[in-house]
């Protein structure tokens, strides 16, 4: 089976049921994408399939019709996304393990709503479960990011 | 004392957790030091000049022995030692370092002593120095109860300012010159002439001397790093998807590892594998404890698998349903399950009390969200083991135990960890990682649990009940007695490793008998509950119940007497930095002036981990049901190490104190936990988080840390919140039960 991640062309011998997650994780060692709950509950296993925010875990690998980008090809440390280095100016991440899910999920939603209310953030990242309840600086990463994307 | 003193020395009882039963030992012993660890991973040319600072020609690594469960651990133990060493932070790497005695953690066995917190008279002192010699002398390196700061503090400036000596000295033998002419900047020792002699160009010099003796600690007015924002060390990695934790290791030849468990923790009947072991990319299917494990090429074709086994359960080793749980507690109200009353002012037995409540807590998961996982490599004379831990020596002995392997040559690989909240502080997990790579050795094998079985399989939070009868008299608050009943959390999780608990738990009344206030009669009595479901550590232990419990049942009180709920609690406060962060949160939330119909504002104080605690919460009672607005919290823990993450953990604390209060609880049926997954265990998401605003203050007398104690005044805050707007008091949590959120 035959697909495209962050650029890269790949060929996994896999049943087309897996999930699009695990054939990231487990045969292709890209481990942005995180495991949480694998029922569509907590939103860890975002990546984006041709711009689209979708949960990894519950996408069969055989029903991907597009090119996925995970979290390792939104930007990199040294050339960060706006969301990205939004995140980073508000020490968003305490255990970290949500925030490739939370940082997918808003770089997703300001490409469709450069300038969001709060309760359109609100609705836009709720899917997305915070164990360590970072949400106040997500919503102020989401606005820090917005003004910026808006600048550039 | 004369109680401390005997329990130290029949048995080393740390509150109730017998660290070692029946054996003494002379106080000296254990004075005795723990030796380096790092000499031994040596090669030429590197030194190890404190535990803590490793040097090598190719540069400097701090050891962070204290496990970074997402509150920064690693961070701040990293500006410690950085802040005397003078070192930026981003010259160094920062390990956590194998598991070694050396890193016992002083701070611990205070807090789980009887002695409150604000108690700091000499025999208070004395008793927390007492404690602390088992825990050093076992070597118990374990992270919790909010002490990596105070456990480090000290002692990680320290060996800063040793490392940093020495360089000089190095430089000094190398230069001719004396150390005095020498200073030090950004990970060079400085000469006179301004030229620069770099720290690892002196690790081979450094390695042959002795360390220099411990100089004095600069003075706080001299920091450069330390009480100002930091940018926390893992914040770009955990922003470009780059951080690792456990659940992300990679090793040549891995294989990966589902569990079947028993969900209600009892043995394996009989079992049928066989459609399972047909399945795609399955190795072999196994017995393991409490169930049966799957080895395949890929996790998710090994859940696949573990879901296709079909088995006969055991019955379980606690009730069937929460009727009997609960009854349980009901029943422990009696002078024979009295487990401790170390609070007994004035009458609380009074003849009239007329004032009474009862409250309950249910069992709660911690629920992180990376699931629990371990990864095992076995081979005949040697294991290695990365995981995510908050116990490594615990799991050296319980694998060697396991195994025959000694502990020397088990190997603890700390990961990143993807939120604990106590979850980490268990190792079972590693237990059946090992149970399968044995039989596969030589290959690595990861085991991640399903985010179902992590569910099922959790030691949860205790479920807890208390009762509360008060009187009041001229609008001042009289009597309260409370008595609170739950099983032994200590008993449970200490059991599973195998150290028996004897007298008193100091966390069934924890947050709720240390409480710094005068109150004519005042009474807390712990009542031991039988053991029901396995329980563990859960974010701010004993107090996440009892704050709860405590705060509400003097909400009431000061209602009855007709006393405003703030004005009250700092009329009988008798701790000034409690005070304090009671007057800050009034200030701060405006507290008094007027909210409108359906507005309410609570107030809600806990005293937990030595952090005195206070929350106000304003909710708006809508027509979709009650609506978070905003919250105000302020804690003071001494000193304030990072303000940004100071922030972070309180504002997380809150949030987390309140989500479980809303809508969080486990209940058993047919002894299996019914909450299978999130869907089911929503905690607080995005559209329901309030606005928070933090202020920490410094009039503490000694430094504290902060993961825990702002969960324990949320829940309460909150209750007392929805009462000031609905006049509906809600005693049981989660709240959700009782009335509609938003
Ligand atoms: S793992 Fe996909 S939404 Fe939770
Ligand atoms: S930062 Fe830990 S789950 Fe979000």
């Amino acid at each position: 089976m035959k697909l495209t991640v962050n650029g890269t062309r790949h060929d996994v011998d896999v049943e087309p049921e897996m999930p699009l997650l695990w054939v990231l994780r487990d045969e292709l060692g890209i481990t942005g994408p995180k495991y949480g709950c694998g029922i569509a509950q907590c939103g860890a296993c975002t990546v984006h399939v041709d711009g689209q925010p979708v949960r990894s875990c519950q996408l069969p690998v055989g029903d991907l019709d597009g090119e996925v980008t995970t979290i390792e090809a939104l930007g990199t440390p040294d050339a960060l996304h706006a969301v990205q280095a939004a995140w980073i100016d508000h020490q968003v991440a305490q255990c970290g393990y949500c925030q490739s899910g939370q940082i997918m999920t808003a770089a997703a939603f300001l490409e469709v709503n450069a300038t969001p209310t709060d309760a359109e953030i609100d609705q836009a990242l709720s899917a997305n479960l915070c164990r360590c309840g970072t949400y106040p600086r997500i919503r102020a990463a989401v606005k820090s990011a917005a003004a910026r994307l808006n600048e550039a | 004392m004369g109680r401390i003193r005997t329990i130290a020395r029949r048995s080393f009882l740390i509150g109730s957790a017998a660290l070692l039963g029946g054996v003494a030992f002379g106080a000296v012993m254990y004075r005795r030091p723990h030796k380096n660890p790092l000499p031994e991973q040596l090669v030429a040319g590197e030194a190890a000049i404190t535990p803590y600072v490793l040097i090598t020609p190719d540069g400097i690594t701090l050891i962070a022995p204290r496990a970074d469960k997402g509150q920064g651990a690693y961070s701040v133990q990293a500006a410690l030692i950085a802040e005397e060493l003078d070192v930026r932070l981003d010259q160094v790497t920062v390990d956590p370092g194998l598991p070694a005695p050396v890193y016992y953690n002083t701070a611990l066995a205070s807090d789980l002593l009887p002695i409150r917190s604000t108690n700091t008279n000499y025999l208070a002192d004395l008793a927390r120095r007492v404690a602390d010699a088992p825990v050093k002398f076992l070597g118990i390196q374990i992270t919790g109860g909010s002490t990596t700061v105070p456990d480090g503090y000290d002692k990680l400036r320290h060996a800063g300012a040793v490392a940093r000596e020495t360089l000089k000295a190095a430089a000094a033998r190398k230069t001719g010159l004396d150390t005095a002419q020498l200073t030090t900047k950004d990970a060079h020792v400085v000469l006179p002439d301004g030229t620069t002699l770099s720290y690892t160009s002196l690790a081979a010099t450094a390695a042959g001397i002795e360390p220099a003796d411990a100089p004095a600690l600069r003075d706080p007015s001299e920091w450069r790093y330390l009480g100002k924002p930091m940018q926390r060390l893992d914040m770009v990695a955990k922003s470009t998807g780059a951080q690792e934790y456990g659940i992300d290791v990679q090793l040549p030849d891995l294989l990966h590892a589902a569990v079947r468990l028993n969900p209600r923790r009892g043995v394996v009947i009989s079992h049928d594998a066989t459609q399972a072991e047909t399945m795609r990319g399955v190795r072999s299917i196994l017995p393991i404890t409490g169930g049966l494990g799957v080895i395949a090429d890929n996790t998710w074709r090994a859940m696949q698998a573990a879901q296709a086994i079909t088995v006969e359960w055991g019955p379980a080793p606690y009730p069937a349903g929460m009727d009997a749980h609960w009854q349980a507690l009901s029943d422990s109200f009696t002078k024979e399950q009295i487990d401790s009353q170390y609070r007994d002012d004035g009458d609380a037995a009074v003849a009239e009390r007329p004032i009474t409540a009862e409250y309950r807590a249910p069992y709660l998961a911690h629920a992180p969200l990376e699931p629990i996982n371990a990864t095992a490599l076995v081979t005949d004379t040697r294991i290695d083991i990365w995981t995510g831990t908050q116990i490594p020596r615990f799991i050296q002995s319980n694998i060697s135990a396991l195994t025959g392997i000694d502990t020397d040559n088990i190997h603890v690989h700390v990961q990143m960890i993807g939120g604990s909240f106590g979850h980490r502080l268990e190792d079972q997990v590693v237990r059946h990682a090992v149970e399968l790579a044995m039989s596969m050795k030589g290959t690595p094998v990861k085991l991640t649990y399903s985010r179902e079985e992590d569910f099922a399989q959790d030691f949860t939070r205790q479920i807890a009940m208390a009762r509360m009868a008060g009187s009041v008299t001229s609008g001042n608050v009289e009597t309260c007695d409370l008595g609170i009943a739950m099983p032994s959390i200590i008993a449970s999780q200490m059991g599973r490793q195998g150290f028996p608990a004897a007298g008193p738990d100091t966390q069934i009344v924890a947050g709720a008998w240390d409480q710094p206030f005068d109150i004519p009669n005042y009474r807390v009595t712990g009542y031991r509950a039988p053991d029901l479901a396995p329980i563990s550590s859960w974010r701010s232990v004993g107090a996440s119940t009892n704050g709860f419990f405590h705060d509400c049942a003097l909400d009431e009180l000061i209602h009855a007497a007709g006393a405003d709920p703030l004005a009250e609690r700092i009329r009988l406060c008798n701790h000034a930095p409690s005070r304090k962060v009671l007057e800050a949160v009034g200030e701060m939330s405006d507290w008094g002036s007027d909210m409108g119909e359906t507005r309410g504002r609570g107030v809600g104080f806990c005293l937990s981990f030595g952090v005195p605690c206070a929350v106000v919460v304003e909710v708006t009672n809508s027509a979709q049901g009650i609506r978070l607005d905003k919250v105000f919290a302020a804690a003071d823990v001494g000193r304030i190490i990072d303000p940004v993450n100071f922030e972070a953990q309180v504002s997380g604390g809150v949030i987390f104190g309140m989500g479980h209060a809303i809508n969080c609880e486990i209940t058993y049926a047919d002894s299996a936990a019914q909450q299978t997954n999130y869907h089911q265990y929503e905690a607080m998401r995005l559209y329901q988080c309030p606005e928070v605003t933090v202020r920490g203050l410094e009039n503490g007398d000694r430094i504290r840390g902060i993961g825990e104690p702002g969960v324990p005044p949320a829940a309460p805050a909150l209750a007392n919140a929805i009462f000031a707007a609905t006049g509906q008091r809600i005693r049981e949590m989660p709240f959700n039960k009782h009335i509609r959120f938003v």
